[in-house]
């Protein structure tokens, strides 16, 4: 029973394409295995928005939208009608053909990660070989629909927020990919689903996901900080600062290319929070050994979700970066430590099990966060500002 | 330590969150349509005509002077005067608006009707809930949708209401004090003309009072000057540094 509840989804799609004559039950599976993903991502877009605008009400301390539907659930079913029967406006001089196809580029590219990703025990699309590789190669893709849409609306503000995505994203994706790379480093594969059977054991009841290791930990630190700038989230949202420029990139779209935007970064969301939750919070695995019975799928997606309130809590709290600060950032702390990061899980893995490498590990690490924060970051002349004109 | 301010930021948006659903006074927003804050007693946003009495055509004060009319920085207001007259407040025959139009779609709220109207006829209203569906015709208002009582003008501006009327009873008084020494003086001048003369430049003298007064303020300002002075230096000087 318990291991029917587990492989649902999968037993569903078989006895559906079981009616079907042989030749025709591959293909018919992998177009339900498409439509599943294309249905639940959306939905829990839908979900997320709410969920964030109450959320970051409620860290306001004011209600989020309550008016549509019991506790404003059906907020994003209105927001919806309103995006589809809003006009929609091609600016008189814009590349039209680009500017049209800049959204479904960045919804396609960003639903291709769905691809790789186990989402339950045998529940992923297709299972490369170099999983993680296409998944990034996917991730990256993403910047060129960004600079698509920047270009083609002949707009200063877009074509500065596309700039500022594409200097941000190529910054932050080098990081994103050395901390993962660690992992990879570890467990010996580029296949995603090795690398959550590699993290799916227990000892004790206790299960061996990486995110429990010095590297483990600071790789998914420090992947999360990469993800977020990848996703043009708070406090990384320089592309779209709507103080400075209106809306970055999509600025000039309305309507439903808009809300396809929209969609794109939320979905882009979700793929990365999957992709961390494979990487170092052991993908499908249960946190405990007893928890064992629970079905796998409920676990990568509570996973999901509680990626998606971390995201919705970081943007409640932190104050937008500067330019200037963003990439320092990115060059002098987070690329350095993602080295280091290397560094660590290479001799975590030569030094063999033991409780020295656990002391070694965290040493080094700890030691070059605090020396870092104490030279790189630190802030110069602090004190009163002083003004040589204006006074 | 590096991160520490993160982490405090993230507490204190976290005890936000969690303390928003226990206590109430967080929440200070009011869930509108539901909930009504009263308004204050300042509050203003479109005027609206004043009249006295239960007839609102017989009573309202406007005389169609059309002084707001020409103030009125958008030309919001729109005034066609009468061909007849009717009595105003104190009983004296006056124009009476034919039309009075005000677009509230472009009326800024500036009060500058208000303070012009040499009548107290024109007053600002604190009602807001005006949204229609018909965007040219449904706002704007005629004389009589925008004609109403004085009660209701104590109801929303009480204390503007009572100082408008005091002044307007003063006035009343005057007036009819005036009519009275009229009436009185061509009594007498009927019987007697010389007592007439002295009655008549009796009730002048009071309005000519302040204006010797004002004749006089100017002639100790030089004297004021001189301590201010000094001063001044000081505010020219500050640029050149």
């Amino acid at each position: 029973m318990i291991e029917r509840l587990d492989q649902i989804f999968i037993l569903l799609r078989d006895w559906l394409v079981h009616f079907l004559p042989a030749n025709w039950q591959a293909v018919v599976a992998t177009v339900l295995n498409v439509v599943a993903i294309i249905a639940v991502f959306p939905t829990l877009f839908a979900l997320v928005t709410v969920m964030e605008r109450k959320g970051l009400g409620r860290m306001q301390n004011r209600f989020g939208p309550n008016r549509v539907g019991p506790y404003g659930l059906f907020q994003p079913v209105a927001d919806g009608i309103k995006a589809l029967t809003k006009e929609d406006v091609v600016p008189f001089r814009a590349d039209t053909i680009v500017h049209f196809v800049a959204p479904l580029v960045l919804v396609v590219a960003v639903f291709m990660g769905f691809s790789v990703l186990p989402m339950g025990r045998n529940m992923v699309l297709a299972d490369m070989d170099a999983g993680l590789l296409f998944f990034f190669a996917m991730g990256a893709s993403t910047e060129l629909s960004v600079f698509m849409a920047g270009w083609s609306s002949r707009n200063k503000y877009s074509l500065l927020g596309a700039m500022r995505a594409v200097a941000q994203m190529i910054s932050y994706e080098v990081p994103l990919l050395m901390s993962g790379l660690a992992v990879v480093m570890i467990s010996g594969s580029l296949t995603l689903s090795k690398i959550v059977e590699a993290q799916n054991r227990y000892t004790f009841g206790l299960p061996h996901w990486y995110v429990f290791t010095p590297w483990g930990f600071a790789g998914l630190v420090l992947f999360s900080i990469a993800a977020m700038a990848e996703t043009n989230r708070s406090p990384f949202d320089l592309p779209e600062g709507e103080s400075e420029l209106v809306a970055g990139y999509f600025t000039e779209y309305s309507g439903f290319k808009f809300a396809l935007f929209f969609l794109g970064e939320y979905v882009g969301m979700f793929s990365i929070a999957g992709m961390g939750a494979t990487l170092f919070l052991g993908g499908w695995s249960a946190p405990l050994a007893i928890l064992n019975w629970v079905p796998s799928w409920i676990w990568f997606f509570g996973k999901l979700m509680i990626a998606m309130c971390l995201f919705i809590w970081i943007r409640g709290t932190m104050p937008r970066l500067r330019q200037d600060q963003l990439m320092n950032f990115a060059w002098k702390f987070v690329i350095p430590m993602t080295l280091v990061n290397l560094f660590v899980a290479a001799l975590w893995r030569f030094v063999g099990p033991g409780w020295a490498r656990w002391v070694v590990c965290w040493a080094i690490l700890i030691a070059f966060y605090v020396l870092m924060g104490q030279t790189i970051l630190r802030r110069r002349g602090l004190g009163p500002r002083s003004y040589r004109y204006a006074e | 330590m590096l991160g520490e301010g993160l982490l405090k930021g993230l507490a204190e948006t976290a005890r936000n969150f969690a303390g928003s659903f226990v206590s109430e006074e967080r929440l200070t927003t009011v869930q509108y349509p539901e909930e009504r804050v009263a308004p204050i007693e300042n509050t203003r946003d479109f005027p609206f005509l004043v009249y006295d009495g239960d007839d609102w055509h017989a009573g309202m004060r406007c005389v169609a002077c059309q002084i707001c009319e020409k103030e009125c920085p958008p030309k919001c207001i729109y005034i066609e005067k009468s061909k007849d007259k009717k009595p105003d407040y104190v009983g004296k025959p006056q124009i009476y608006p034919a039309r009075f139009d005000i677009d509230i779609s472009v009326c800024m709220s500036c009060q500058i009707c208000v303070e012009v109207c040499p009548f107290e006829a024109i007053k600002m209203d604190t009602q807001f809930e005006l949204s229609t569906a018909d965007r040219f015709g449904g706002l704007l208002l005629d004389k009589q949708q925008l004609a109403k009582s004085n009660e209701y003008y104590h109801e929303i501006h009480p204390t503007e209401a009572a100082e408008v009327d005091a002044r307007l009873a003063e006035e009343k008084a005057k007036t009819e004090a005036k009519a009275r020494a009229a009436a009185a003086a061509a009594a007498a001048k009927a019987g007697a003309p010389a007592p007439a003369a002295k009655a008549a430049p009796a009730v002048d003298k009071p309005a000519a009072v302040p204006k010797s007064a004002d004749l006089a303020a100017p002639v100790p300002k030089p004297s004021e000057n001189k301590p201010e002075s000094p001063a001044k230096p000081d505010q020219g000087g500050a640029p050149d540094s």
